[in-house]
């Protein structure tokens, strides 16, 4: 059974400098499905995800070959506005990154950027989006602390719900629980799996045992290049690419 | 045993320069203070000299270096920090940028005596402002420029990169992502910055000399273009001009006492909005 796809990427080649980060990248992320990208530090996986909501076009000296369609929408066309696609693909960091600011105004902000100004609507959505980030219950009476004083699974969910509130179609995660405890972790992977519902997601994780778990599929990268795309299982039962066998059983990487 | 010596030794040598700094500092608060509490009355700072500055106090002194004060921060704090803003979030990084910065840098040490003479030379003469509020403020706010877009560039830079990226993946615009996430983060840092700027541009003397400063006003400044007494180049007049060198030392000191309590003031209040910002961004 094939989704329907929600982000083409189509020949994609990717420079910083005179490096090439990027290697023709051809994949399809489905509509409703976790994909992981796997594969070892410096292989690309970062750098492909930063394209997906244009982060990358922040770096200066770089230069991007071929194209990105989001719903069939060329998002690096000449009409396309960079701040409009981050707000349909949000984004988690590696590090929680939360505003120094008080846990409703963390959420309220993408809301205010984004021109919408009624309050009762902002406090709905900011309730609406704790709760799908599993967060509420933990702060619902201390909405105006400081979020800084969360602990950093807290934060990194806070984060989740950030991106929620600006509903946002598809949400890149960029090794989401690389500075987490393992239980904050398995709380972010519960969370993911149950988004998935209703967002898509796009996950990089060094992480091999978190791309079996939450992914439904898998994409291998390694130096720059696509090695292997493909379900989740079958990348991690019968991988095609003596490559992809040799990173995901531990070989390198 | 030898290491311990050597490292009893180097804590003993830091703790004398402290100690030594401590002293100076103290000294010249204790100085300062001893010699002004005689003259310093309510008189004293509401009412302007009489009697060829041996008698009377030093109001017209105290209201000139507010005006002077503020006339410079109102130019340079908008000015400065605009600067900074384009300096980290919008240029573009390489050789012209850092030629701009190590100018700036530059532009800091460049003696205040020779911003007294550019403003005698520009805002005075050239834009024929004459002697006055508006010329030594422009003057006073160029000398301290390169202090507030200084600080005001490491207090930006400090902001986490990973913040900003939050803020733009959120579709928040650049602009909006300076206005509302990183000048508030910067806000503490860039207000040491203008504290000390404060300070500074409360004591100097030689940029007012030529272009706002006089010797004596009867009464207070009428406009911007009006001379004004300054505390810092009265109490310069007080030790060099005048006829009775030993009442107007006495004054002096009152007035240099006026002028430290100002500044600590200015830097105490600067200080509590930042410990308060500290409070809601830490």
């Amino acid at each position: 059974m094939d989704s329907e796809t929600r982000i083409k990427s189509e020949n994609v080649d990717f420079f910083y400098g005179r490096t090439q980060a990027l290697k023709n990248i051809n994949l399809d992320i489905y509509k409703n499905q976790v994909t992981a990208i796997i594969g070892p530090s410096g292989c690309g996986k970062s750098t492909f995800i930063r394209l997906l909501n244009r982060m990358n076009e922040l770096v200066p000296n770089t230069v991007l070959i071929g194209k990105i369609y989001l719903d069939g929408m060329d998002i690096f066309g000449p009409s396309v506005d960079a701040v409009e696609i981050r707000r349909q693909v949000g984004m988690v960091f590696q590090k929680p990154n939360p505003f120094p600011k008080s846990i409703f105004d963390n959420i309220s902000y993408g809301l205010k950027a984004n021109g919408i100004k009624d309050r009762s609507f902002i406090e709905e959505r900011v309730e609406w989006s704790l709760k799908k980030a599993a967060l509420w219950p933990e702060v619902k009476d201390r909405l105006s602390e400081s979020a800084l004083r969360l602990s950093g699974g807290q934060q990194q969910r806070l984060c989740i719900a950030r991106s929620l509130a600006v509903e946002s179609k598809v949400i890149l995660f960029d090794e989401p629980c690389a500075s987490l405890d393992p239980i904050s972790t398995a709380k972010i992977e519960e969370l993911i799996t149950e988004l998935k519902k209703e967002y898509t997601i796009v996950i990089v994780t060094h992480n091999m045992q978190q791309a079996a778990r939450v992914s439904d599929y898998t994409a291998f990268f390694l130096m720059g290049e696509l090695i292997e795309f493909g379900k989740t299982q079958d990348i991690f039962t019968k991988p095609k690419d003596p490559k992809t066998e040799a990173y995901i059983t531990g070989r390198f990487g | 045993m030898k290491k311990d010596i050597i490292q009893n030794l180097g804590f003993f040598a830091l703790i004398l320069s402290v100690a030594t700094t401590l002293i100076f500092l103290g000294s010249i608060i204790y100085f300062i203070s001893i010699r002004g509490f005689k003259v310093i009355s309510w008189e004293f700072l509401t009412q302007g000299p009489r009697l060829g500055m041996t008698q009377g106090g030093i109001a017209p002194a105290i209201i000139g270096t507010f005006y002077l004060t503020l006339g410079a921060m109102l130019f340079a704090l908008p000015l400065g920090i605009a600067c900074a803003i384009y300096l980290c979030e919008y240029s573009p990084k390489g050789f012209i940028v850092n030629l701009i910065r190590i100018s700036i840098n530059n532009l800091a040490g460049v003696p205040s005596v020779v911003f007294g003479l550019f403003g005698l030379a520009v805002f005075v003469k050239f834009f024929c402002l004459g002697v006055s509020v508006l010329s030594g403020s422009l003057t006073l706010g160029i000398l301290t420029l390169p202090l507030i877009i200084s600080s005001a560039q490491e207090a930006l830079l400090a902001v986490p990169q990973s913040i900003r990226e939050a803020s733009l993946s959120l579709g928040a615009t650049r602009w909006g992502t300076i206005k509302n996430i990183v000048l508030p983060t910067a806000l503490p840092g860039i207000l040491t910055g203008v504290i000390l700027s404060i300070g500074r541009v409360a004591g100097e003397t030689a940029p007012i000399l030529f272009t706002a400063a006089t010797f004596y006003t009867r009464g207070y400044p009428k406009s911007v273009f009006s001379e004004v007494m300054a505390l810092p180049y009265h109490i310069y007049a007080l030790m060099t001009e005048g006829t009775h060198p030993d009442k107007q030392t006495a004054i002096a000191y009152g007035a240099s006492l006026t002028l430290l309590f100002i500044v600590l003031m200015i830097s105490g209040i600067a200080i509590f909005i930042r410990q308060r910002q500290r409070g809601i961004y830490g």
